[in-house]
């Protein structure tokens, strides 16, 4: 079956669910109590409440941490994998700088490449309609290269990439507004 | 989320659209929808001049009347005012009919008068210009023309009249090489075409489902170099235009763009990102041998040679944005040009050295502005925005230009010093990339 970019994003939901669920359970049990110690408990009733609490939790902490860290596993792959289907990064006008927020998605499909050395991927610049054309297309090729070194140093290899250029031609939003052009000025990765 | 969702999507519908085989059309295709001439703005100085109905002696193609191409050529320039023909109180045909207190009752610097004569398969115009103040003939020809082309002998009697009035040649029987582009649905479909300068007779050279960019003139005006995106990739091409033969010049890893002819039409300037990142190259079109005119890491592109044909203008962002750069000889070092704003590009200068025009960024619009070469006075042309790709007339009087009228792209004529206007709208979709053609030899 093909997941679709929905489910795929639902996924991602869902593991991101997952993470936080996990670790808030023992934070809430812990913060719950001490919260509510401050309000309504002395401090010796406090600390009977939190030795009990490491005592219960002896004879299972192996099993949970077990547990917990295939769980966490699972989840980081399913975060790795939800991330990938991040395919589209944006740029400033008239930059090539990687944003902050898109390292992390482009460092998992570095790995992904890496780890799948028959996969290759098309990446392919675009620029805003705003400018001259060919200054554009010099742009987009310019954003494009900064995403290949980005993959590159992140551990896929040269000869699975590939750049090209489109400039100011496939517009991802037609529209000369703000918004329209933001969505624009992109380097979209083709995995072929 | 939605980035997310819409992300995939894109994805999957761009590799759909990469396996879809390209379909390229040459030359020889049913002619398009002709551009529509709306005259915008007319210079104040216009001057007067009537041109008079020419008599005609035997058939004559239906259809277009030549003085009326006439009338609408002169128009199109901002420089002329002519008369109704309504108002005209005589239709004089040759000198001795025209009578000077006449046309100046109607306030008339110039009258134009001629005959066409049918003869076998051609038309034959003999045709008088009279300068009305003087009462004198400024000048009397004959011209003739196949009876299938009487639009050309129009623009042939435009460009002679105009000359005799101003001293600079008219720029009426050149060509105009554009890009028109019809999205529907995901869909877009890319044109080539070649019209008359007021946008009759528009034929299309080349269509293809993948982006074709900057065409190019030959000096001799009977090629055209552009980029086509046809194989999946930018290349440049030189495309003969009475054959429609193609030859694809240049198809190196990167960027292919912006193709140049030098002025004795044995080269081209390109930008190429072989080596690296976008430089500037001239290619000797005969033998393809490869001389690379910029080093910098930062992006060179849109060069266009100089009247020298020894030196090229260029953009560069080497300072920071894109500004207009000059090279007095290929191994000279590049002076900067523009100082007037953070983003000045694609520079294209004048035959005679004088001016060179380029696309200016002000406050958050994007006009045509233009440089004098002598005094670096900078003058912005254009009150439009997001206007592009400008082109300028061969005699330096008129500068076409590309810019956006309600979503669209569209041509606009202006005078070079940006006076007079007229745009040609595109029936469907965007007409872009406007490149005026020489004078052809």
């Amino acid at each position: 079956m093909k997941i679709t970019a929905p489910q795929k994003a639902l996924a991602l939901v869902f593991s991101l669910g997952l993470i936080a669920g996990c670790s808030s359970t023992g934070d809430t049990t812990e913060g719950g109590m001490a919260g509510s110690d401050v309000s309504a408990v002395d401090q010796d009733g406090g600390s009977t409440v939190y030795g009990g609490d490491d005592e219960g939790g002896v004879s299972s902490s192996d099993m949970t941490e077990e547990q917990r860290r295939a769980a966490e596993e699972r989840a980081e792959r399913a975060e790795a994998e939800a991330m990938r289907d991040i395919t589209t990064f944006y740029f400033d006008f008239d930059t090539a700088e990687i944003k902050p927020e898109a390292r992390e998605v482009l460092v998992a499909h570095a790995r992904y490449l890496q780890a799948n050395p028959g996969q290759d991927v098309r990446i392919e610049g675009h620029a805003d309609e705003r400018g001259t054309k060919e200054y554009n297309l010099a742009l987009g090729e310019r954003r494009a290269n900064a995403v290949q070194r980005f993959l590159i140093v992140n551990g896929a290899s040269r000869g699975q990439t590939e750049t090209i250029s489109y400039g100011e031609e496939k517009p991802a939003v037609m529209g000369s507004s703000e918004s329209a052009w933001a969505q624009n000025r992109r380097v979209e990765l083709v995995f072929q | 989320m939605t980035n997310r969702t819409n992300a995939g999507t894109r994805v999957a519908r761009a590799a759909v659209t990469w396996l879809l085989l390209l379909s390229v059309m040459i030359a020889g295709s049913p002619a398009s929808a002709e551009l529509l001439i709306r005259i915008t703005e007319g210079a104040d100085s216009a001057i007067p001049v009537a041109v008079v109905p020419f008599s005609e002696s035997g058939a004559m193609p239906s259809g277009d009347r030549i003085s009326s191409i006439v009338r609408d050529d002169l128009t199109m320039t901002g420089e002329f005012r002519p008369l109704q023909p309504e108002k005209m109180l005589s239709l004089p045909s040759k000198g001795d009919e025209v009578y000077f207190r006449d046309w100046r009752l109607l306030g008339q610097r110039y009258v134009l008068v001629g005959q066409l004569t049918r003869k076998g398969d051609r038309i034959e115009a003999r045709y008088e210009l009279f300068d009305v103040n003087r009462e004198e003939r400024v000048m009397g020809a004959t011209a003739s023309a196949s009876v299938n082309n009487p639009r050309s002998l129009a623009h042939h009697i435009s460009d002679r009249v105009y000359e005799a009035i101003t001293g600079v040649p008219g720029a009426f029987s050149t060509k105009l090489a554009y890009i028109t582009l019809e999205r529907s649905g995901g869909e877009s479909l890319y044109r080539l075409q070649v019209s008359d300068v007021d946008g009759k007779r528009a034929r299309v050279r080349l269509e293809s489902d993948e982006p074709i960019l900057s065409p190019a003139w030959s000096p001799d005006a009977k090629k055209l170099a552009y980029v086509s995106f046809e194989t999946g990739k930018p290349a440049i091409y030189i495309h003969e235009l009475s054959s429609g033969n193609r030859t694809r010049v240049a198809d190196f890893p990167g960027l292919n763009s912006a193709p140049a002819f030098s002025p004795d039409g044995r080269s081209l300037l390109m930008t190429l990102s072989k080596d690296g990142n976008a430089e500037i190259y001239k290619m000797d079109i005969q033998s393809r041998t490869l001389k690379r005119l910029t080093n910098h890491w930062s992006i060179d592109t849109e060069p266009a040679y100089d009247h020298t044909g020894e030196g090229f203008f260029f953009t560069s962002d080497r300072s920071g944005g894109p500004q207009i750069y000059h090279k007095a000889s290929y191994d000279a070092e590049p002076r900067r040009i523009t100082f007037g704003s953070r983003y000045n590009a694609r520079p294209r200068p004048d035959n005679e050295g004088k001016y060179v025009y380029y696309v200016h960024q002000r406050d958050r619009a994007f006009h045509i502005a233009r440089t004098d070469l002598r005094t670096e006075e900078e003058t912005v042309l254009t009150r439009t925005e997001s206007d592009e790709s400008p082109s300028v007339a061969p005699n330096g009087r008129m500068l076409i230009y590309a810019t956006k009228q309600s979503g669209n792209s569209v041509l606009t004529v202006i005078a070079a010093d940006g006076g007079a206007a007229y745009s040609l709208p595109a029936s469907k979709g965007d007409v872009r990339e406007p490149a005026w053609s020489p004078i052809a030899r």
